[in-house]
């Protein structure tokens, strides 16, 4: 029995959704070969051997890995997957780009999202927003699956398993290419592994007012930001800032809500943080059905104060 | 160049969902239900390549019960040309979907899939990879930009962390994320219009697909529910609140 684990990262670092991927990946009881599929990505494989729990760092350097495609990724997970009973990956985009692809050439049913490892074949997992918990047990023998990372602890560090090169070669299928990345490069922490995420909502009103209100508050907490979906499709916030449903999960320390009134698609991605503030104008606010703490009023007053005094 | 486009009926978005106490699943008799609102995406995005004079034809699919119809129907409202209903009253997985969807496009050959990325009852993400996959083509997950040209299809898509483009050979499948468009409401004439476009009948047997379940569902449950905290009158007791009482600043 044997686990692998498709690793987060970008050739440079490995991302700690991994770590956190790991501590389930561990809870299926079998070893866990972590695989770092890139180009020259050798930093990575290094902080992969050092995670507590990894059995073996697996290497597939090659240019048709530099991206990370979903095509080749896939076609080399399938050529590996023979002797390995279970393949998981944080659910990032990378994760639920690649998998599902490997799940259907392998004929297994993917588990999306798993927040909890019952046994090594029974697992909790979301659905509607979640708002109901299913308890599924997976029939195929061979598992795939991703991993919820905000439902686990990042796993520690102190291994030191070694590192091999795998020489399966996946021919290019020639189906996607790369063109091009925009990719914002931010001082501040990552939102899904940040301590303290500070979300603005379509109150804000302007990107202007978004910068100026919420980002030294952020700054004041360390903070990751964070978005309702009306923030990002107004254009007041990036794409990936969003958090709910259909965009990040997360579950920091604290969570402060500004402007957000708590629609069941922004709650589905933030309602197990540790510790949840609301500040909103409209006291009925489903928002506050599930803050700690609640501060009813104008957000461009009572942010700046917020800043100001912490 | 023909595109198909994936619509599955689902629990409007706006419904508060209730789980059954006996925890045997969701209660969805008397619930409205609705197109996921990422298919509506998929549609609005189909039919104005076929305005813009890039795609020909554009058919809508849908399995599910016998009311998945109407939401075939919805489709045809906003502008696809015709509809294939694939008719069963199971709740069919993801992979068994997307091999009934490579059954459709072995016979229909289409240019450009189009689905959801994701289905807001399962929250699955994963049929369009899986008939990627299966197909053996190119895939363009949570589409911000689709840009088609000749032979080729330029996907922006929204990843973790930004933007990344990726040019696909086709055919090829694209699932399609929430800021590629504002999907339509369908006029009164186009709804009219729609009721005499043809929906074909299939059934999951017709393209030899088994859609007997792989995760078999032990129980569904409602997530622990979190208490409503305490309103503060000022910041300053806000402050005070997360220094000594949370423990969190
Ligand atoms: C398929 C689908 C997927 C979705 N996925 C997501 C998702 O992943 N994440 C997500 O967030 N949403 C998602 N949504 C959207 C969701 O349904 C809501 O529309 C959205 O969360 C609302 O954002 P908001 O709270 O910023 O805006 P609004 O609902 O407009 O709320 C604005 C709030 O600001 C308050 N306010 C206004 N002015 C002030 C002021 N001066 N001071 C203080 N408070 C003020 C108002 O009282 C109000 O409560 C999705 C929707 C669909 C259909
Ligand atoms: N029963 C279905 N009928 C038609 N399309 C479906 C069905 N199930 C899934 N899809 C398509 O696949 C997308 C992703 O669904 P899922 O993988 O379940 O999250 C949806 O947005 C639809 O476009």
């Amino acid at each position: 029995m044997t686990t692998l684990l498709l690793a987060e990262h970008d050739n440079k670092a490995l991302s700690s959704e991994t770590a956190k991927a790991l501590t389930a990946a561990k809870a299926l009881g079998a070893d866990v070969h972590l695989l770092v599929a890139g180009k020259d990505a050798g930093a990575v494989a290094d902080a992969g051997a050092k995670l507590d729990g990894v059995a073996k760092v697996l290497t597939a350097d090659d240019a048709v890995f530099a991206n990370r495609l979903a095509e080749p990724v896939a076609a080399l997970l399938v050529e590996m997957a023979g002797t390995y009973d279970a393949i998981v990956a944080p659910a990032t985009t990378m994760g639920k780009n690649v998998l599902p692809r490997a799940a259907a050439l392998l004929d297994v049913m993917q588990i999306s999202d798993v927040m909890s490892v019952e046994g090594p074949d029974t697992f909790k997992r979301p659905t509607y927003a979640g708002n109901a918990v299913q308890t599924v047990r997976s029939k195929d023998s061979m598992k795939v699956m991703t991993i919820r990372t905000s439902s686990f602890e990042a796993a520690g560090e102190g291994g030191s398993a070694p590192i091999e090169a795998i020489s399966i070669s996946v021919n290019d299928p020639g189906l996607s290419s790369f063109v091009s990345e925009e990719l914002a490069h931010s001082e501040r922490p990552e939102l899904s592994s940040a301590k303290v995420v500070v979300s603005g909502g379509r109150a804000l009103g302007s990107d202007e007012k978004f910068r100026e209100i919420m980002m030294p508050l952020a700054d004041k907490l360390g903070a990751a930001v964070g978005a309702s979906r009306a923030a990002v499709d107004a254009g007041y916030a990036p794409n990936d800032w969003q958090v709910g449903q259909t965009g990040k999960v997360v579950a920091p320390e604290l969570y402060i809500a500004c402007g957000i009134s708590g629609a069941i698609q922004h709650l589905a991605g933030m309602k197990d943080s540790k510790v949840i503030v609301a500040i909103n104008k409209d006291e009925e606010a489903p928002i506050f059905q599930v803050a700690d703490y609640g501060l009813v009023g104008d957000l461009f007053e009572l942010v700046p104060e917020l800043t100001e005094k912490l | 160049m023909k595109i198909l486009v994936a619509v599955k009926r689902v629990v409007d978005y706006n419904v508060k969902i209730r789980v059954k106490p006996d925890g045997s699943g969701v209660e969805l008799a008397n619930v409205k239900m609705s197109m996921n609102p990422f298919d509506e995406i998929a549609v609005e995005e189909a039919v104005r390549l076929k305005e813009a004079g890039t795609a020909e034809e554009v058919v809508a699919v849908s399995i599910g019960p016998k009311q998945a119809a109407d939401t075939i129907r919805t489709a045809l409202a906003m502008g696809a040309d015709r509809g294939i209903h694939v008719a069963t009253d199971e709740i069919v997985e993801p992979l068994a979907v997307a091999k009934i969807l490579k059954g459709i496009c072995d016979g229909e050959s289409p240019d450009l899939v189009f689905l959801g990325k994701q289905a807001i009852d399962d929250d699955c993400n994963q049929t369009g990879q899986m008939l990627a996959a299966l197909m053996n083509w190119g895939q363009g997950t949570f589409a911000y930009r689709v840009e088609p040209s000749d032979g080729s299809v330029k996907v922006t898509r929204e990843v973790d962390g930004g933007l990344q483009t990726v040019d696909l050979k086709l055919p090829a499948v694209v699932s399609v994320d929430l800021r590629l468009n504002e999907p339509r409401y369908a006029s009164l004439p186009n709804i009219m219009k729609a009721k005499k476009k043809p929906i074909e009948a299939k059934t999951p047997d017709d393209f030899g697909v088994d859609i007997a379940r792989r995760l078999e569902i032990l129980k569904t449950e409602e997530p622990e529910s979190r208490q409503a905290g305490v309103k503060v009158a000022s910041v300053d007791e806000l402050v005070d609140k997360l220094k000594n009482e949370a423990g969190v600043l």
